[in-house]
């Protein structure tokens, strides 16, 4: 192809080579990217926009020429070549790049048209048609445009020279006649479209008629068979959209068929030949106008009509020129035809012939003889209900029908029998069994029952003792009860009403509008559920009843009936919402609801108590040590979605719209559930002392008891669960206790650390003995008071102590406790010093520097602690266990206690000895409780079962004597619990 | 096969005690082994959280931003991140190599006991004597967990997480196993204050310490009781118990200032190993080697089944502390 190099002429070169690398040539420095740019041959910048945004930009940043703007021409005078170049052709305005190798213009020495392949070649052009047609983009013909014959073959030459022409078929020449009558056919199949070959032939046609009989011509040109298969998916026939034809315009072009038969197919390959004599020069077409040199009569507008598609595939007929008329031809079957029609007598239309078969004819049977009686007329019997009519009317309904009452049963059937009737009519002996609920009761529950149907006005409700809720209602029904019997003797309406239906009238209305029965709506039972009429009135007279109409079944009746039937409706709702009462006014307290009705707070409850009840179950397990099924729950969890996904884990529930687990209440830790939860006698988060001990409720009762009015503080430090059971058990969730459930942990934290130590001795001191519910009341109603009073006993705190010693025994707590306290005095001192041990830590060490490692603010935080307790820190403990120390353990300890304190450090000692020492005389009973709570402070003392346990922790911290400690007070306890 | 079969190492117990720390922070309320077991983690009651090594003994590096004292911490799979929990309610997600805080999680109502990550360190998990466990993002920047269990009755004293299962233990005496991938809650009811519950190794066992000085090892699909161990005292504070690396033997602290190691099978008492005076409080065994921390107060002790150090490395290093 085209080159510019010359020494090997087949490649491109692009860009610009890399110069030789010369031997001794220092390494240059790599071109920095900034100035890596494009010139072109110019020395101009290129610059280059991207593959779709047009490549290379031209002129000044896609402006203009240059910086500078456009170059001015230069005048040139133009009066020496005034008839020269008069129209511009695009090749001016370009320049040496476009016309280049790779401009939009090349130049190129190629092979004109003239001197491709002799003449115009139409078998060239007919083969380039056929593969256009089986060319992988139908209609172009990209392999032919690269690959030319240079010229026509041989044999094309050779049949030049025996004369044959162009578009000629080959063969002997023809006279006209047969030459016409194909033209003729060509003219039919085509139709209104122009004819598609109106080339030499058709111009022979229309001149031919004065052609001479002499004259012949050249056979019609055979088209090839095409034998492409067919590879693309189009329908059959289907060839697309050929853009030769498309584009072409012309007035032939209005409507492009693009169904061919194969012989379609072939001819429309020289459409574009045969139509190219009437091509003009130009856009024509549709949407483009009229143009200057179209004929205005064309049809620019163009209309599509019907008649240009075929209607049916193949569309010529083979000759017989009759389109799409489908009679007998009579012409196709003259001879054997003729006989038959002459058989017919008559005229035989045109165009019909007679039938070679004849029809059937249809048989019709005369219609069956009527009986002499038949009366043609219906008579529609009415549906006559038996339970919403009274006996006497269905029974006078039947008999004037003629039928009897046996036909009832079969008409309703066995499904509206009840048990007796289908008893009878099996025959089976009644059951022994009681036949109503009532036979169950007890005699004065029946009577009781009795009582409150028969609500005699105001005495009524006398003898009936349910739950107090129920008596209000009773009550509340029996007044509105009262009111009624007098609004209805008033009015007098039903006089023919035996007193006890009224009465029965009144208990429906005393029953109904109470306030159970207002909160249940929409599941009261549907006695006349057969008749929707009758269970509507009855509905009606339900809901005036929860209303506390008084007229209610009057009203709820309907007017159009008969008085008659209106009494018996009035009897049958006033039994019926008796006998459907709803049940919370009497026997709902012995019943549970079902599951299904419950809303989500009675699904937790349900939850809750079912726990409670297993937790007896799951004690005895462990008791004996049966894990497993005894033990174990297994619920419904769904975790959250993003949780799955953090986990690397498919969601289990994908579906489920929430996370946890679907019957608990959200809500769980609320006062009242808690409570309950800490009431359940399993107390299960309390540690407990023994294991699994079985004085857990007898210490409860010892709560119970031991409330006496000498203890204050001591409850402080009572965990929060064990006070709101107590608050709970004494006033049933009324009181403010129940709200003051922070209380505990906020009082604490209030108090001033300097008198920390002494209310904590007093703790400690009254953690044996049980405060009284005042106390409560009053530490927690208002903890102000409480800090006052705090401080003021961090004064007279030893005046104070006395005195509540006092109380206490007085009060009578009971000998064991104080035979509890004469038991801790006798306890030998090493326990009773270690436990204030912390306590000079704090209030010694803090002033002195920064070695006091547990803040103050650690008891108080850990008074609200749940749960087990963490260890003392070490201080205490080395402390707690001074005398058994090793020095090297001292050591330690004030090491971490006062680093920079060395010299202070025996002098701290000393003091805190001291301070051990006075405690321990100021309050000689108290050091083992003193102990226990600090210990209790210290980590948690939450639990209820923490005070055991405290206390065992206490004799363990003590070190000496614990284990006759130990058995000392656990004699005590159990003294205490019984 | 004709060679005899080669007799099964007796597993060695950790009875020698290889170094002291001193960590010099309070009371140390928990100890725990990284990932590898090449460091230790000390949660300080003086609100410090420190970073050891193990080998060495020597602080690496203090964790200062808690409220108060921090009760349990947990280090990620990479060692890349810390988390810890404190009283002050929080948990802190901590970056160990620059010791900052990269995030501090609030919401428990109460002192956070337990923590951890879960195996991908994606999600932290704490439990808090609130009564609920946690489960908090670390890959977004939401501050609220993504869920929050709150089945349990009572405080979580502790809790673990294996690949697709979350063990708590609680106050109110149960041990909940949340499986994840079946979407179920599991209780065992075990009627006595949950301190501290571990998954075994081979992820079929758990095992449960309760206050009434009794450690359980539990079938982890039925709930039965597998193994009992007593001995120990642990009646009134959270101690912890654990396994060994090779789910040989059961370890537990005791009041008495003992750790107890009893073989998992039998059941018998092989090793009392004597800490201290105080109580032990928590320990941590190594994830691989047979190597022992316990915390007593505030130090933090190393144990391992052959000493492999003189004294006076240990003295060196003590001295040092000083």
């Amino acid at each position: 192809m085209a080159s510019d190099s010359d020494s090997d002429g087949g490649f491109v070169t692009f860009g610009t080579p890399l110069e030789p690398l010369e031997e001794d040539e220092p390494l240059r420095k790599p071109v920095p990217l900034h100035e890596q740019t494009v010139k072109d041959e110019k020395g101009r910048y290129q610059r280059f926009h991207g593959a779709f945004t047009g490549g290379f930009s031209a002129g000044y940043f896609n402006t203009v020429g240059t910086k500078e703007g456009w170059t001015p021409a230069t005048f040139v005078s133009s009066r020496q070549q005034k008839a020269g170049r008069q129209n511009a052709r695009p090749e001016d305005f370009m320049d040496e790049e476009d016309l280049g190798d790779h401009g939009i213009a090349p130049r190129q020495i190629t092979t004109t048209a003239d001197f491709a392949s002799g003449r115009k070649d139409v078998i060239r052009d007919k083969a380039r048609a056929i593969t256009s047609l089986s060319a992988p983009i139908p209609g172009d013909t990209v392999l032919e445009d690269l690959v030319a014959p240079a010229r026509s073959s041989m044999g094309v030459e050779l049949l030049r020279k025996m004369g044959w022409k162009d578009g000629q078929g080959v063969g002997p020449r023809v006279k006209r006649r047969l030459c016409k009558q194909r033209a003729d056919s060509a003219t039919r199949a085509f139709g209104s479209a122009s004819p598609p070959n109106g080339s030499s032939e058709s111009q022979d046609e229309e001149d031919g008629e004065f052609l001479p009989e002499n004259v012949t011509f050249a056979p019609k040109d055979v088209t090839p068979i095409d034998f492409t298969p067919k590879v693309d998916l189009h329908g059959l026939g289907y060839r697309g959209l050929n853009p030769l034809a498309a584009l072409r315009g012309g007035p032939g072009a209005g409507h492009i068929n693009l169904f061919t038969m194969d012989s379609d197919r072939t001819n429309s390959l020289f459409g574009e030949d045969r139509k190219g004599h009437r091509r003009r020069g130009g856009v024509a077409g549709q949407g483009f106008g009229v143009g200057a040199m179209e004929d205005d009569d064309e049809d620019i507008y163009h209309r599509d009509i019907m008649s240009n598609y075929d209607t049916v595939l193949g569309g010529e007929e083979p000759g017989d020129g009759l389109y799409g008329w489908t009679a007998p031809q009579q012409y196709n079957r003259t001879k054997k035809d003729h006989s038959k029609d002459a058989a017919y007598l008559g005229k035989i239309l045109e165009g019909f012939t007679l039938a070679s078969d004849k029809l059937e004819t249809k048989t019709i049977f005369p219609p069956p003889n009527l009986p002499r009686d038949f009366r043609p007329v219906h008579y529609f019997r009415p549906v006559v209900d038996l339970s919403s009519v009274s006996p006497m009317v269905a029974q006078a309904l039947q008999t004037s029908r003629g039928h009897m009452a046996q036909e009832e049963p079969s008409k309703g059937g066995r499904h509206q029998l009840d048990s007796a009737q289908r008893r009878e009519l099996l025959g089976e002996a009644t059951l022994q069994g009681p036949s109503s609920v009532f036979d169950l009761l007890k005699v004065e529950d029946r009577e009781r029952l009795s009582g409150l149907r028969r609500p005699s006005s105001d005495t009524s409700s006398g003898p009936r003792q349910p739950t107090p809720g129920e008596a209000r209602a009773a009550v509340v029904a029996a007044g509105v009860a009262a009111a009624a019997a007098r609004a209805s003797a008033q009015k007098a309406l039903s006089s023919r009403f035996a007193p006890q239906a009224e009465q029965q009238q009144q208990e429906a209305l005393s029953v109904w509008s109470g306030p159970t029965a207002q909160a249940q709506t929409g599941q009261t039972f549907k006695p006349f559920e057969r008749t929707p009429h009758k269970q509507a009135r009855y509905d009606l007279y339900i809901d005036q009843l929860k209303q506390g109409d008084r007229d209610a079944l009057e009203l709820s009746l309907d007017p159009t009936m008969t008085e008659w039937e209106r009494g018996r409706e009035r009897d049958e709702f006033v039994r019926a919402a008796l006998l459907y009462k709803p049940s919370s006014s009497s026997l709902s307290c012995r019943f549970t609801r079902g599951k299904q009705d419950d809303g989500v707070e009675a699904d937790t409850v349900e939850v809750t108590r079912d726990q409670e009840n297993d937790v007896d179950d799951k004690q005895a397990a462990v008791k004996m040590k049966m894990f497993g099924k005894l033990t174990r729950d297994t619920f419904e969890w769904h975790p959250d979605n993003l949780l799955c996904k953090r986990f690397n884990i498919p969601d289990p529930y994908p579906g489920s719209g929430f996370v946890g687990m679907p019957k608990v209440k959200r809500d769980k830790f609320s006062v009242f559930n808690f409570l309950t939860v800490s009431e359940s006698p399993t107390a299960s988060a309390s540690p407990a002392p023994q294991g699994v001990k079985p004085s857990e409720p007898g210490k409860r009762s010892r709560w119970d008891v031991s409330g006496q009015a000498g203890d204050k503080e001591r409850k402080e430090k009572d965990p929060v669960s064990e006070f709101l059971s107590v608050a709970r058990i004494e006033a049933s969730g009324s009181g403010p206790e129940a709200s003051t459930t922070d209380g505990p942990t906020t009082d604490p934290t209030v108090e001033p650390d300097t008198e920390q130590k002494d209310e904590e001795e007093e703790e400690e001191e009254e953690e044996e003995s049980r405060p009284s519910m005042d106390l409560f009341k009053a530490i927690f109603v208002s903890s102000s008071d409480e800090k006052s009073s705090s401080s003021s006993e961090g004064e007279s705190e030893e005046e104070e102590e006395e005195k509540e010693e006092g109380v206490r025994s007085k009060a009578g707590t009971g000998p064991q406790i104080s035979n509890q306290l004469n038991v801790n005095t006798t306890q030998p001192a090493p326990p009773v010093s270690a436990i204030p041990s912390q306590h000079p830590d704090v209030v010694f060490k803090t002033p002195s520097g920064p070695a006091a490692v547990p803040p103050p603010r650690d008891q108080e935080m850990e008074e609200e602690e749940f749960g087990p307790r963490l260890p003392p820190p070490s201080s205490t403990l080395t402390v707690e266990r001074r005398p058994s120390l090793t020095p090297s353990a001292k050591d330690d300890k004030h090491k971490k206690k006062c680093k920079e304190k060395h010299k202070a450090k025996k002098h701290g000692k000393n003091k805190k000895d001291k301070k051990q020492k006075k405690k321990h005389k100021r309050h000689k009973h108290k050091g083992k409780q003193k102990k226990s709570s600090r210990k209790e402070e210290s980590s948690d003392s939450s639990s209820e079962g923490s005070d055991g346990n405290s206390q065992d922790d206490g004799e363990e911290g003590g070190g000496v004597s614990t284990e006759e400690l130990l058995r000392r007070l656990k004699s005590i306890r159990g003294k205490n619990l019984q | 096969m004709s060679f005899p079969q080669p007799k099964p190492e007796v597993p060695q117990l950790p009875q020698n005690l290889l170094r002291t720390i001193d960590c010099q922070q309070g009371a140390v309320r928990a100890v725990r082994f990284n990932a590898d077991g090449n460091y230790l983690l000390s949660c300080g009651s003086d609100k410090s959280l420190k970073l050891w090594s193990v080998s060495r003994g020597t602080l690496l590096k203090t964790y200062s931003g808690h409220g108060y004292e921090v009760l349990d911490a947990d280090g990620s799979y990479d060692n890349s991140q810390l988390c810890s929990c404190s009283s002050d309610k929080t948990v802190i997600l901590w970056d160990v190599a620059t010791g900052q805080v990269t995030r501090k999680l609030r919401g428990h109502a109460g002192k956070v006991n337990c923590v951890q990550f879960n195996e991908e360190a994606t999600v932290i998990l704490s439990g808090s004597i609130d009564g609920t466990v946690r489960c908090w993002d670390t890959r977004s920047r939401k501050f609220d967990p993504i869920q929050i269990l709150d089945e349990a009755q009572d405080g979580v004293s502790s809790l673990k997480v294996s690949e697709h299962e979350l063990l708590t233990g609680s106050v109110d005496g149960r041990v909940r196993r949340y499986d994840l991938r079946m979407g179920q809650l599991h209780v065992d009811f075990i009627n006595s204050p949950i301190t501290c519950v571990c998954f075994s190794a081979d992820g079929q066992c758990t095992l449960t310490s309760s206050l009434d000085s009794t450690v359980r090892l539990l079938d982890k699909s039925t709930g039965e009781m597998l193994g009992e161990y007593t001995g120990h005292k642990m009646k009134g504070y959270k101690l912890d118990c654990c396994l060994s690396s090779k789910d040989t033997h059961v370890l537990s602290c005791s009041e008495d200032g003992h750790v107890y190691c009893w073989d998992l099978v039998e059941g018998s008492l092989m090793l009392k190993l004597p800490v201290g005076k105080a109580v032990v409080q928590s320990l941590s065994f190594h994830p691989s080697e047979t190597r022992l921390l316990t915390a007593m107060e505030g130090r933090v002790q190393v144990w391992g089944a052959e000493p492999e150090e003189t004294e006076e490395d240990v003295v060196v290093v003590q001295q040092e502390k000083a």
